[in-house]
């Protein structure tokens, strides 16, 4: 796997990742049609995901939760927008109650992956795009709040000893 | 680390205050050097006062402070409250990155599977 490649732009509220995994396109995209295989990374360690529902297709909902270590739960959805199998999809992912529904409070960001495959390997951009920095902003507050954030920073070394492993 | 209500607040204005582009490029400007408001004033197609407003907005959110020298007033970015708004995007940054390290994980576990 190659170090993946952020950008931060804070004038449009986006951020860009690309990535490339020693891995083909079809079990990369698995591991978003698999709801087994996607809550196994969605959340970090510390806030392990579970898929309650997930009807990958344009109109349809992806439903999770992340538990924390204190038990704290918080429910996501992805509003799927487009699917367009092995090669992209787009989903609306934003807060929401134990039903899926969205919680129009919170900020929702918009999630574009793309997948291209070359040799056997796959590569990867993501795009997640909020609707303001403010948005961007509170997202990075509720974050900072819940410890899912810096839990997330200190886990570096934890992967580093699986993969020497 | 953890962040208190007022930090919270602050962050609010930071983020409100950086929520515009001519005031995104007068903090890129005035992180190298100072430069007066008049100065600013000249590189953006609009008013002194124009100018000047966004200016103030700035320094309310702790982005930039003014001194005064003369009859100028001089402006320059408050690099902490700058970098303070970086390290939140660098923790977005790493959540993305760690999430991308799972996904490698997995993939590389599959591998091995078969």
């Amino acid at each position: 796997m190659t170090t993946p490649i952020v950008e931060k732009d804070i004038d449009n509220a986006t951020l860009t990742v690309t990535t490339e995994f020693d891995a083909p396109l079809e079990h990369v995209w698995q591991l978003f049609a698999d709801p087994r295989k996607l809550e196994k990374w969605w959340g970090p360690p510390t806030y392990p995901a579970t898929v309650h529902q997930h009807e990958f297709r344009p109109g349809g909902k992806v439903v999770y939760s992340m538990t924390g270590p204190e038990g704290d739960t918080h429910y996501g959805v992805w509003n799927v927008i487009a699917v367009d199998a092995p090669n992209s999809f787009e989903v609306e992912d934003a807060f929401a109650d134990e039903s899926g529904s969205p919680n129009p409070e919170l900020p929702a960001n918009v999630m574009r992956y793309e997948f291209t495959e070359a040799d056997g390997r796959t590569r990867m951009r993501t795009v997640a795009r909020y609707a303001s920095p403010e948005a961007l902003q509170q997202v990075l507050e509720m974050g900072m709040e819940e410890g899912m954030l810096q839990a997330m920073s200190q886990i570096d070394g934890v992967l580093a000893e699986i993969a020497a492993a | 680390m953890v962040v208190g209500r007022s930090d919270e607040a602050d962050d609010d204005r930071r983020f409100r205050a950086l929520a515009d582009a001519t005031r995104r490029d007068i903090i890129r400007r005035t992180m190298t050097r100072e430069y007066s408001v008049s100065e600013l004033a000249r590189q953006y197609p609009m008013s002194f006062a124009a100018v000047q407003k966004h200016v103030a907005k700035l320094e309310q959110a702790g982005l930039v402070t003014k001194r005064r020298e003369g009859r100028e007033q001089l402006v320059r970015a408050e690099v902490d409250a700058v970098r303070r708004v970086r390290y939140l995007l660098d923790q977005l940054e790493a959540m993305w990155v760690d999430r991308i390290d799972r996904m490698g994980e997995l993939l590389a576990q599959e591998k091995g599977d078969k």
